[in-house]
């Protein structure tokens, strides 16, 4: 594993039922290289809220994953309404979602803190009315 | 517990998974919420739950959890089962509700953590 491998998906924000696509698919090759299912575990956990918030706050946007040696990048990226205060959003239970959303099974404002819980580095930048940039990094 | 095990307790019906129903379990967890899923599941290979769309095989791979048990009648769809199967994910329909279908599944021994179970 000397090289990086880089994925890159297009998350469709217009289709709720394939949320969580590129997640599913990031767990299988991750897999299929070998990575350790702890490391995989945290990786695909923190991707899928990531992805799931892209499409259920941001209309969706683009998850790219560069996976090494010794990390797992993770970088998702939409033009949605950005976040216009990131603290407060970063706190548990702390949810814009509406209710239709929360009949889907989400909303309970839990993906951040569990983003942040399951890598070594989270970075977000977020402009309102532009969109919102989502870095993670796994290491090992 | 074996996974076959779960499914004569609650009289479900196997829809995929049949190959791995001799994998064991040691705990399980019940919600129709997939965040509270997401935030809160360690190891507990079982998701019981009533709620139908495919973000529920997904959450429940991501955990790597290998039995879905729906309840109270709820049928996923064929998509779901298919999705189901490439992830290597048992599903199970049971008539049961949620609340009887975890309490009966407590009593025979499955517990809510694998630390807490009593061995
Ligand atoms: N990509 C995004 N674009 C705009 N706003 C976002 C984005 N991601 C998250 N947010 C905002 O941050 C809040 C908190 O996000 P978080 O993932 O913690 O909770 P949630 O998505 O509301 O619920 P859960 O993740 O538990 O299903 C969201 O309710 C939303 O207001
Ligand atoms: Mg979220």
């Amino acid at each position: 594993m000397s090289d990086t491998v880089k994925f890159h998906f297009d998350v469709d924000g217009s289709d709720f039922s394939s949320a969580g696509e590129a997640s599913v698919t990031v767990k299988k090759k991750l897999r299929q290289l070998g990575y350790p299912p702890e490391v995989i575990r945290r990786v695909s956990i923190a991707m899928y809220e990531g992805e799931i918030n892209m499409v259920i706050h941001a209309n969706g946007g683009t998850a790219d994953v560069e996976a090494s040696d010794d990390e797992i990048v993770i970088i998702l990226s939409d033009k949605g309404p950005g976040i216009p205060n990131v603290e407060l959003a970063m706190q548990a239970g702390y949810s814009t979602a509406k209710d239709h959303i929360r009949n889907l099974g989400f909303g309970a404002g839990m993906g951040f803190p569990n983003m942040k819980k399951y890598t070594d580095e989270m970075r977000i930048d977020t402009v309102v009315g532009q969109g919102t940039t989502i870095t993670m990094k796994v290491r090992f | 517990m074996k996974i076959k095990e779960i499914g004569n307790l609650l009289d479900a019906v196997c829809l995929t998974g049949e190959s791995h129903l001799d994998s064991e379990v040691i705990s399980a967890c019940c919600s129709d919420m997939m965040s509270d899923v997401l935030a809160y599941v360690k190891d507990q290979g079982v998701l019981i739950t009533g709620l139908i769309n495919p973000q529920v095989i997904r959450t429940a791979n991501m955990m790597d959890m290998i039995c879905i048990v729906f309840v109270r009648g709820k049928k996923p769809t064929e998509e779901m089962v298919e999705l189901a199967e490439e992830c290597g994910i048992a599903v199970m329909c049971t008539e049961k509700r949620a609340f009887e279908a975890s309490g009966i599944l407590y009593a025979a021994g499955l517990s809510r953590s694998a630390e807490g179970k009593h061995v």
